[in-house]
């Protein structure tokens, strides 16, 4: 082709530089209004009475309550869903059975499930008023309005994350290396722990962010089992919230500062895990 | 070193399977298969795709269980017995290699993997994967990754894997299916010596025909999960038991024929007569190419093209409907093109229709 040639017929795909450059300011101011704005918002609104005012914020009991108790709830819930997760994802991806795709949707079933219906489910079940409440409370167990309700909620919002990024990576691995682990006489466990969980170990890592990431920042379900005794149920969003009712601008914006904090650290991890999934073997893991 | 090797490892196995039957729902994958194979021999599983052979491979492998059935190495049975006691090496159609381990520690994991009363020190391991490699002429790659070598390499690391266990059996899946002609030309060579040297017991699974007759002992063709045929690869290529073992072996040239009076007739040949021991009735008669003569003499076969290919000249014959390619000697007489002949069969066999033909009877023809 002469070069005359290839310049009169430009590729289908490309847009006049005009339209081109509208697009990209289009998407970046866009980005900057809804994303990054709110952000500058948070910060600045934190920091509007200087650092003395957010320390001062952060020393106060219930703020002090509110992050241990976000804390404590994601220490138990990240765990326990890793290994429900690890688990399920291993059934669905290494075994034909009955009733296999409706486990498929019931693990994705709280993305589909408003949050505030996964706190009342608890509610209704655990609560004074609900089917196993009063027997509970006879035994002098309280589900709701306490740490428990707290975890059964996140545990139930934050389920899918786990199984949802593996499922379809070992789906994709296939069973070889597993089987040829075991004709080289692997026991069960060895075979997990030296060729199953090093061959996931890089989406394992993602979806467990992830899910620590909710397990942290959620509100809806955790606002209807926490029954908002402060100092005792308020996690990181509950107190936000309470604060900001509260009219205590600093204090509220300086614990949805950490948490927007906590965002930007898992959007860092996030980007780097990404990365490191695409590249071939992943490489070592520290 | 290899010498070592072999007197090192206990004799090889014996392998019996009898009545072997699986089904995967409705379709049966095994359909009582039973199968002998001596110590030190080298057998080859061969047939289509969804004739079971995988299936048969991975059950002696304990990969999968049989729905009924035996099967025992050197006496004892192996129902029951999970794969990783089954003492055997595996290798993999897609090789299977771990992926986020170097060759050397892919090599290593079956030593690794032993209880620590039989494994042996680290540097033991060591020096036994370093000489396996060497043995596999691929010493230099053990720092590399499975995503760093080559089809061939790959293939020879699945190999030292499986080895390093020292096993009796060796199972192989398809072990040159990924790899390109001329490297697989090189490692069935390769790993025919390997086995002979080793005195291993062998057996592989393959589609490919050419590589089950140039490697094996005896070669077991399947198809939808039964066993055709055992025997040699030469038996078995002048002896096919049935139709359909004829046609998958190599070339074959299919005639309708009616056996009467202890005589096959083919309607396109009238000259042809074939003595027979089929029943009487209609019947299939099969003839390798190079068992058609063209004789100097006009006849019912018109020749519409002749073609040199290395010491063989192929002419394209038509009958009737019918056109197949003859395989003639350069030394013959050159038909020419255009003109029509007679034609001499050679040997031809005749099978009942209905493809299956259990009975099979084969003759020489009288032209």
């Amino acid at each position: 082709m002469t070069p005359t040639a290839s310049r009169a017929l430009p590729a289908p795909t490309t847009e006049q530089p005009a339209t081109r450059a509208a697009l990209v300011v289009l998407t970046i101011v866009l980005l900057a209004v809804l994303l990054l704005l709110p952000l500058i918002v948070v910060f600045a609104q934190a920091f509007s009475r200087g650092l003395g005012a957010v320390l001062a914020a952060l020393r106060d009991p219930d703020a002090w309550a509110a992050i241990r108790l976000t804390l404590s709830v994601a220490a138990v819930t990240v765990p326990l869903n890793t290994a429900c997760g690890v688990a399920g994802a291993w059934c669905i991806g290494r075994f034909r059975f009955p009733g296999r795709s409706l486990l498929i949707t019931l693990i994705e079933l709280p993305f589909s499930v408003s949050p505030v219906i996964s706190g009342l489910v608890w509610v209704l079940l655990f609560g004074a008023n609900g089917w196993l409440g009063p027997a509970l409370d006879r035994a002098g167990i309280r589900i709701v309005f306490a740490f428990p309700g707290l975890i059964l909620a996140t545990l139930f919002v934050t389920f899918p994350f786990v199984a949802r990024t593996l499922i379809p990576l070992m789906q994709e691995q296939g069973v070889a290396e597993e089987e040829a682990a075991i004709t080289l006489g692997a026991t069960f466990w060895q075979t997990f722990w030296r060729v199953t969980l090093p061959n996931i170990r890089w989406a394992l890592l993602y979806g467990v962010l992830l899910c620590n990431a909710r397990a942290m920042g959620e509100f809806g379900a955790v606002a209807v089992v926490s029954g908002h005794i402060r100092g005792q149920t308020m996690t990181m969003p509950l107190q936000v919230e309470a604060l900001f009712n509260d009219y205590d601008w600093v204090g509220a914006f300086t614990i949805a500062a950490l948490l927007s904090l906590l965002a930007l650290a898992t959007l860092v991890m996030k980007a780097v895990l990404e990365w490191r999934i695409g590249r071939p073997g992943g490489g070592p893991l520290l | 070193m290899a010498d070592r090797a072999a007197r090192r490892r206990p004799p090889a196995v014996t392998v019996e399977v009898r009545g072997l039957r699986k089904s995967f729902g409705r379709v049966a994958a095994l359909d009582d298969v039973s199968l002998a194979v001596g110590d030190g021999e080298f057998i080859a599983l061969l047939g289509p795709s969804g004739s079971g052979k995988t299936s048969l491979l991975r059950m002696l492998a304990g990969l999968e269980s049989p729905d009924a059935g035996q099967i025992v190495f050197n006496g004892q049975a192996m129902n029951g017995v999970p794969a990783r006691k089954r003492g055997i090496g595996f290798v993999f159609q897609s090789y299977a290699l771990f992926r986020h381990m170097t060759v050397a520690r892919n090599v290593a994991f079956g030593l690794a993997v032993q209880p620590r009363a039989q494994r042996p020190a680290p540097a033991e391991i060591a020096r036994r994967v370093q000489s396996l490699l060497d043995l596999m002429e691929i010493g230099d790659l053990a720092a590399r990754y499975p995503d760093q070598i080559s089809g061939g390499q790959r293939q020879r690391v699945a190999l030292a894997r499986a080895l390093a266990t020292e096993p009796r059996l060796l199972l192989l899946d398809e072990p040159f299916g990924a790899l390109d002609a001329k490297v697989r030309k090189h490692l069935r060579i390769w790993l025919r010596g390997l086995h002979d040297r080793l005195g291993l017991t062998s057996i592989f699974v393959t589609h490919d025909q050419g590589e089950a007759m140039e490697m094996a002992d005896r070669v077991a063709v399947m198809r939808a999960g039964r066993i055709e045929q055992v025997d040699t690869p030469d038996r078995l290529y002048a002896h096919p038991a049935n139709a359909f073992v004829h046609e998958f072996l190599g070339e074959s040239i299919r005639f309708d024929c009616v056996v009467q009076d202890g005589i096959a007739r083919i309607a396109e040949v009238p000259l042809a007569r074939i003595a027979t021991e089929c029943s009487p009735g209609p019947a299939l008669a099969l003839i390798r190419p190079h068992d058609i003569d063209i004789l100097p003499s006009p006849g019912p076969a018109r020749v519409t093209g002749v073609r040199t290919a290395g010491a063989t000249r192929h002419v394209g014959v038509a009958i009737g409907a019918k056109v197949f390619d003859i395989v003639q000697p350069m030394s013959a007489w050159t038909p020419m093109v255009g003109e029509s002949y007679e034609l001499g069969m050679l040997r031809v066999q005749v099978y009942l229709s209905g493809d299956d033909g259990d009975q099979a009877s084969e003759d020489m023809s009288a032209i």
